[in-house]
């Protein structure tokens, strides 16, 4: 490499310099951990100010048969894998059955055919990912609110964790499972369902089979999919990095309001 | 201190003559016109960048209620065998280098341009929120302020004259042929700047407001009408897009507009207040 400097290249070494000084302090503003503490602090104001909003729990818009997305896109884990589920699958989830435990007054174990026997309520929503792009699906499935009543809530309950079956993080421990978890003021919301159906189809692998949560007024990432056991708690510092939710634990709002 | 724009500043030197080349300082923009501008700066600029992170996560562009992978978009940016393409409709262009693939990596928009440089669609949203509540707070301070003193009425509102035909078309060309008002004509600002900024104060800005709150499904259960208004979810994310795009063009507009008309005086007039204005004949 030969070292010619002429004006031009100078100047456009310094530009580029001076772009990669400017890009830098701008990365190290965007990292900082005070500024990130300052900027996370906003979500409290967006969770405040929405809950105020929503406070007479209004219904998310339900949408009709003709506006359904052709293909609904399927995102984050398409399958659990590991043989437990594969176990479960193969047996089409007759040996499945779903456990509410934690802060109640009655353990229950739930068969799917037993919650399929369950009122239903089907509802045709929209789905919104945290990436920008939304699909419009028919869910049925039996209200969560219902089934918490029937458990019954001990006087401490706040949340509601779902655990599910799939390790999106890949790892060979439990670090990895997916979880999620959503305050009682969501819970009890009507359209706040454990789906079985989608589109008037069992729920396929891709889609969360068996069941899954749809929580209509947040995004995608909160839809839990493969339940395994619902724990009602009073925290969830215990859980996974302690932030409510898989992808909590990795910097994501635990409020996906927006 | 004097509050009242567009007036002859108390400490400003005795006014020149209205003859020959002689200058005169007034006192242009208010305390409050001027911090909230500046606030807005960094909040637009910061808006900018990490709405550009965050539609890197999924940088395809829809209309209607819903747009997937599956669905045809109206905008969007991809990348194959180490090419990156922009689509508009049914046309692609290579843009590779800048969009679609940069950096040796695929991504919608450079790392130059989005806040943080690298993939960070948390990081990205954290910062676009916090600097949304800023802009709406700083906004309304602006809107609540600029009704009640009268800063609308006074300094944006045309005037009957301005919006005589005769006079819009005479601004038209005297812009193009990149000439400024002296005199008494300087010390308001013209009509094309005027709609320029009502514009921007009254459309952009609160649209920009109003298709990112119907990007939320929370906003959108407690107020569906947004729904409607805008076509859906995804036509709200597409005008998102184009809005902030039409900010960008006028925020390049204005500073070409500023060094034009003298970027010391008219940037000054933003810091302190006063602005210098020549007096007398056309020089």
């Amino acid at each position: 490499m030969t070292a010619t400097f002429n004006r031009r290249g100078l100047i456009g070494a310094g530009a580029a310099g001076l772009g990669g000084l400017l890009l830098s302090g701008c990365d190290r503003l965007a990292m900082a951990p005070q500024a990130i503490n300052i900027v996370r602090s906003a979500q409290h104001l967006t969770f405040g100010a929405q809950r105020a909003i929503l406070a007479g729990q209004p219904l998310a818009r339900e949408y009709k048969a003709s506006d359904l997305s052709p293909v609904f896109k399927a995102n984050g884990s398409l399958h659990p894998g590991g043989d437990a589920y594969a176990a479960l699958l193969e047996n089409n989830f007759a040996d499945w059955a779903l456990t509410i435990d934690g802060l109640v007054n009655t353990p229950l174990k739930l068969s799917l055919a037993q919650i399929k026997a369950l009122p239903s309520r089907t509802q045709i929503t929209r789905h919104d990912c945290v990436e920008g792009w939304s699909a419009i699906g028919g869910w049925t499935g039996v209200q969560l609110g219902g089934l918490l009543a029937k458990a019954g809530l001990a006087p401490t309950a706040r949340y509601v964790v779902f655990h599910c079956a799939d390790n999106l993080g890949g790892t060979s421990d439990d670090s990895g499972l997916y979880y999620e978890s959503i305050d009682l003021f969501d819970a009890f919301h009507p359209q706040t369902i454990l789906a079985y159906a989608m589109n008037g189809q069992p729920l396929t692998v891709p889609h969360g089979a068996p069941l899954r949560l749809r929580v209509e007024r947040q995004l995608g990432y909160k839809q839990a999919k493969y339940i395994m056991r619902i724990e009602v708690a009073d925290r969830m510092d215990h859980l996974g990095g302690g932030k409510g939710g898989f992808w909590e634990d990795r910097g994501y709002d635990w409020y996906g309001g927006i | 201190m004097s509050d009242v724009a567009l007036d002859i500043h108390p400490d400003a030197a005795p006014a020149a003559p209205p003859t020959g080349g002689g200058t005169e300082v007034i006192y242009r923009h208010r305390l409050v016109v001027r911090i909230t501008h500046w606030i807005n700066v960094i909040c637009i600029t910061l808006l900018l960048m990490t709405g550009l992170q965050i539609f890197n996560a999924h940088p395809m562009l829809y209309w209607g209620q819903y747009g997937a992978d599956a669905d045809p978009p109206v905008f969007g940016m991809t990348a194959s065998h180490g090419h990156g393409y922009t689509q508009i409709g049914d046309q692609q262009i290579d843009t590779t280098g800048v969009l679609g693939l940069s950096g040796g990596e695929v991504r919608g928009f450079p790392g130059w341009v989005t806040w943080p440089s690298h993939r960070n669609l948390a990081l990205g949203r954290s910062w676009h929120f916090f600097m949304a509540w800023l802009f709406v707070i700083n906004g309304l301070i602006y809107l609540i302020s600029g009704a009640i003193n009268g800063h609308f009425k006074r300094d944006l509102a045309p005037t009957r004259a301005q919006l005589r035909p005769s006079h819009i078309w005479r601004d038209i060309v005297d812009h193009i042929r990149l000439k400024h008002p002296v005199g008494e004509e300087a010390k308001s600002f013209n009509v094309l700047q005027k709609f320029a900024y009502l514009s921007v104060v009254f459309i952009l800005l609160p649209g920009m407001v109003l298709t990112g709150l119907t990007m939320s499904p929370g906003f959108d259960a407690f107020c569906p009408l947004l729904l409607t208004l805008f076509g859906g979810r995804q036509s709200a994310r597409t005008l998102h897009f184009v809005f902030a795009n039409l900010i960008v063009l006028f925020v390049i507009v204005h500073v070409v507009e500023v060094i034009i008309a003298g970027a010391f005086n008219e940037i000054g007039s933003m810091i302190t207040g006063r602005y210098t204005i020549k007096t007398g004949d056309h020089a």
